[in-house]
């Protein structure tokens, strides 16, 4: 099939970028999405020029590395996707395409279709574990764990980090992220002697990042390619206000 | 050189007491003064890096991903082996250390595996209590299953992203080190070098991937947690970015590389649909429970699966080896379907598949059995391939998938270079010439959580460091070759990309290095690795800069090392004259096919040692003695 691109380009983050106009003539509908770039990117390179810059590893929907907002929806058309398991049999012959970046203060443009979501990371070392050293865990079963927590920990669990619930916020909010992790902790045993601590500043870093506020548009759950509930976000709304009340009284 | 594999004395339970007992240790004031360099952030990395912040010790972690998150053990979908014996149905560290030595074909080393199989227990404890939802049963306890063959279940698993949840739990150990400011955390750095003064390993050189600087830092040790090298292929199981650069830089620096023709080829993967191929996915071995494997039985056959009637079709599994049939072992399925495939009797559009049928599964059990089972994989399946696999069979093919095969290590998981530690699927330890199924994912953790924090130790306390800096003159020729290459890259200005170069040397490798080897090919490719070597570097192109965010350039560097790698691929292969687990070579085989090993010959390490490039490397070897496991022949008939 024919196909037009529409595709950031950005030279670095100081530059103010621009789209730019690629036509491809033989995109086979077996290939992925990040295939059809690659496509693009060798006939670029044969041509002198520089090819499209992307994030990408795993390309099995596992690693959250790829990204990319798809005629304005993050990962693209199909549900419960990454970019990198989209098919170009999902598009047809003569399509334009609009490919950008994903889009959010906290999440700055690095280059072309890059950007940097080292945010998350932020989130994440400023409570998103249990802090357990090595060597000091008793055995595995002397705690059991209901099935239906573990199940619901285990959904929680599920979330690969990619961000795209972030770019399809209109506040850019990244309260599924947080709430995803946060729920995951609040539902197993081994997470409750940090629970109230860990949501307060799990919270407090994504204010700080530059993240929006939460006003239930539940965009987020649209584009999540692990479907990740915003159950979640309720879950960790009534423990963020528990934790803000109770840890003020304790001090 | 005699290799030294420093494997403590006394009966094999006792080993790794005593050693641990007679290690030396670091008073805990003292080990602030440490620095260690971690390189790579997947399951054995990011536990070391934890690990030994916890310690106390000064760490520095690199990755050239994003994010830690992104390493690719996260992709590891089954499980994670330990021995627990939770089930009770006769499991013990003894029988987990003798499955995996009698799976690696007797060409592991028994003490590594016997501490494997030890320390397995503690990372399931350690794994739930950092919070890792692993599945579990009504009553609470966790779920094990058996996993590829085991006679017993052993497996731990959280749905089929065991890998992701294993490294998350590990990503979030480091995460809380790197915020107490223990870990310095290095993103988007690729190592390019390491360097050595005064015989020791004392750090690295990188390149920033966004802003393009080479950069030194030193250490008192460094570990390599890089992973395999899986992608010398061009198209596996593995993720883009996947390379043998560091692994393959430390061997010029002088560490010895173990047996790299040791490479793990998955039966059940999708078939490649054309040129444009960037990777393969994989599919749960599984899924050979319920379907039938088949090829019709003329040549060129092209009519649809379902138009070809059942006196026309070849379930070759089924009549060649009728007692395991379509469950045959990895490598046995893989080799047969690469057999009817070079008949041209592969199916799909370039004939490299063959089709796993779930039709009369469907009919004895009902769609909704079949859908309760694999529900998620035909989604997955269907996704990619755009056919649904209720109506119309599967196509599958055999792709790479693990390398056994890494640098030499000791018991203390160090290198022939002092100081260089290797831990994970970069090392060659535990799983001899063939891994089994969930302990990939087992050994990457043994390493880091619970092996390399008393190792380390032991080398810090039995030798002095001299204070050095990054203005030490290595470093700064090291900084200055690295600086070199890149510029040459930059400059060839050819005609052929990066990934030209390397889908032609994976096609090579593949064909005469893959699943099933012979003298006279893999005599041929050692002729046509290093042509393609040397047109690499008179016609390669690279597009943009040196100083920028630059993906061909990234590519070049670790396809050119790739390049060289591939020749010591070979030179094992070809010198490793025996069959023995993954590892065929075609002249030795039983009449059933079976891989047929020479023990008198081959019961031993071979060790690759560096000459120079285009030169035959130096073949060293650590003889292997199995006083627990009696050798014995492997058979599934
Ligand atoms: S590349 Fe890993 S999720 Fe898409």
């Amino acid at each position: 099939m024919k196909l037009t691109l529409y595709i950031w380009r950005q030279k670095n983050a100081a530059d103010k970028g621009h789209m730019e106009k690629y036509q491809l003539n033989d995109v086979m509908e077996d290939m992925s999405f990040l295939e059809m770039l690659d496509v693009l990117n060798e006939d670029l390179i044969l041509k002198g020029k520089e090819p499209v810059a992307f994030d990408h590893d795993c390309r099995e929907g596992i690693c959250g590395a790829c990204s990319l907002t798809i005629n304005g929806v993050p990962h693209g058309p199909e549900k419960a996707t990454t970019t990198c398991q989209l098919h170009m049999r999902k598009f047809k012959d003569g399509d334009s395409i609009y490919i950008e970046p994903f889009r959010a203060k906290a999440f700055p443009v690095i280059k072309d279709l890059v950007v940097d979501r080292s945010a998350f990371d932020r989130i994440m070392q400023a409570g998103g574990f249990i802090g357990v050293s090595t060597g000091n865990a008793p055995d595995a079963h002397s705690v059991p764990v209901s099935k239906k927590n573990a199940d619901l920990a285990m959904d929680a669990a599920a979330c690969i980090g990619c961000g795209a619930c972030v770019a399809a916020c209109p506040n850019a909010a990244a309260m599924l992220f947080v709430a995803a992790k946060v729920s995951q902790f609040a539902l197993l045993p081994q997470g409750q002697p940090e629970r109230k601590k860990r949501v307060l500043s799990m919270v407090s870093q994504m204010q700080k990042e530059g993240f929006g506020a939460c006003t239930n548009f539940y965009e987020c759950e649209a584009v999540c390619p692990k479907q990740v509930s915003v159950r979640f976000i309720a879950k960790m709304n009534r423990d963020y206000l528990c934790s803000r009340v109770t840890e003020a009284v304790e001090v | 050189m005699t290799l030294d594999s420093k494997i403590p004395s006394g009966p094999i339970q006792d080993k790794w007491d005593k050693h641990k007992f007679e290690m030396k240790l670091i008073n805990p004031a003292n080990k602030r003064k440490y620095k260690v360099i971690v390189v790579g952030t997947g399951l054995a990395g990011a536990s070391a890096a934890a690990s030994l912040a916890e310690l106390g010790y000064v760490v520095e972690a690199f990755t050239y991903n994003d994010s830690p998150r992104r390493a690719h053990s996260i992709a590891a979908q089954g499980g994670i082996n330990a021995a627990k014996n939770y089930p009770n149905d006769g499991d013990s560290i003894w029988r987990l250390f003798y499955d995996t030595v009698k799976g690696g074909d007797f060409r592991s080393r028994e003490a590594n595996v016997y501490r494997l199989a030890q320390v397995s227990n503690n990372i399931i404890d350690q794994c739930v209590a950092q919070g890792v939802p692993f599945a579990r049963e009504y009553g609470g306890l966790l779920d094990n299953r058996s996993f590829g063959g085991a006679q017993v279940s052993r497996t731990f698993y959280a749905r089929g992203q065991t890998g992701q949840q294993l490294l998350l739990g590990a990503y979030s150990a480091l995460s809380r080190a790197i915020g107490k400011k223990q870990v310095t955390m290095h993103i988007r750095k690729e190592l390019k070098d390491l360097v050595i003064i005064d015989g020791r390993v004392r750090g690295i050189v990188t390149r920033d991937l966004v802003s393009g600087k080479i950069e030194s830092y030193w250490a008192d040790a460094v570990i390599l947690a890089t992973g395999g090298y899986g992608n010398v292929f061009f198209l596996s199981t593995n993720a883009q970015a996947c390379n043998v650069t560091a692994t393959y830089r430390a061997y010029k620096k002088g560490a010895f590389f173990a047996n790299p023709c040791y490479t793990q080829i998955h039966p059940t993967c999708i078939p490649v649909s054309g040129e444009h191929q960037s990777k393969l996915t994989l599919m749960s071995e599984s899924l050979r429970n319920d379907g039938r494997i088949w090829v019709p039985k003329n040549q060129g056959d092209k009519r649809k699966p379902n138009d070809i009637p059942e006196n026309e079709r070849d379930y070759y599994l089924e009549r060649k080896y009728p007692s395991f049939g379509n469950l045959s072992p990895r490598d046995i399925s893989s080799r047969s379907a690469k057999e009817v495939c070079d008949e041209g009797r592969g199916v799909g559009s370039t004939g490299y598949g063959v089709y796993l049928d779930f039709a009369d599964a469907i009919n004895r059990l009902g769609k909704h059995v079949i859908e309760e089972r694999y529900g998620n994989l035909f989604e997955m399946y269907e996704r990619i391939t755009g056919e649904d696999p209720y109506m119309t069979p599967m196509r599958i093919y055999p792709a790479s998938h693990y390398t056994m095969g890494g640098l030499w290590v000791d018991y203390n998981l160090m290198s022939t270079i002092p100081g260089l530690h290797v831990l994970g699927e970069a090392n060659f330890s535990d799983h001899g010439a063939n891994r089994l199924g969930a302990s990939a994912l087992m050994q990457g953790l043994a390493d880091g959580y619970f092996v390399i924090p008393y190792t380390i130790g032991n080398y810090f306390g039995s030798n002095k460091f001299d204070k050095i800096t990054i203005e030490h003159e290595e470093f700064k020729k090291a900084e200055a070759e690295v600086a070199e290459k890149t510029n040459t890259l930059l400059s060839i200005n050819g005609k052929k990309t990066p990934t030209m170069f390397h889908r032609e040397l994976g096609k090579i490798m593949w064909e005469y290095c893959g699943m099933a080897r012979n003298e006279a090919g893999l005599k041929k490719a050692l002729e046509l690795v290093p042509a393609l070597r040397e047109e690499f570097w008179q016609n390669l192109t690279v597009t943009g800069e040196g100083n920028d965010l630059n993906v061909s350039l990234e590519k070049a560097g670790r396809v050119a090392d790739f390049l060289e790698f591939a020749e010591v691929m070979l030179w094992d292969a070809l010198e490793r004259n025996e069959s023995c687990g993954a590892h065929f070579r075609e002249e030795h085989q039983y009449p059933d096919g079976e891989a047929k090993r020479d023990d008198e010959h081959f019961t031993h390490v071979a060790a690759w040692e560096f000459q120079g490039v285009g030169k035959k490397p130096i073949r060293n070897i650590e003889p292997l003695e199995f006083e627990n496991v009696k050798l014995a022949v492997r058979s599934y008939k």
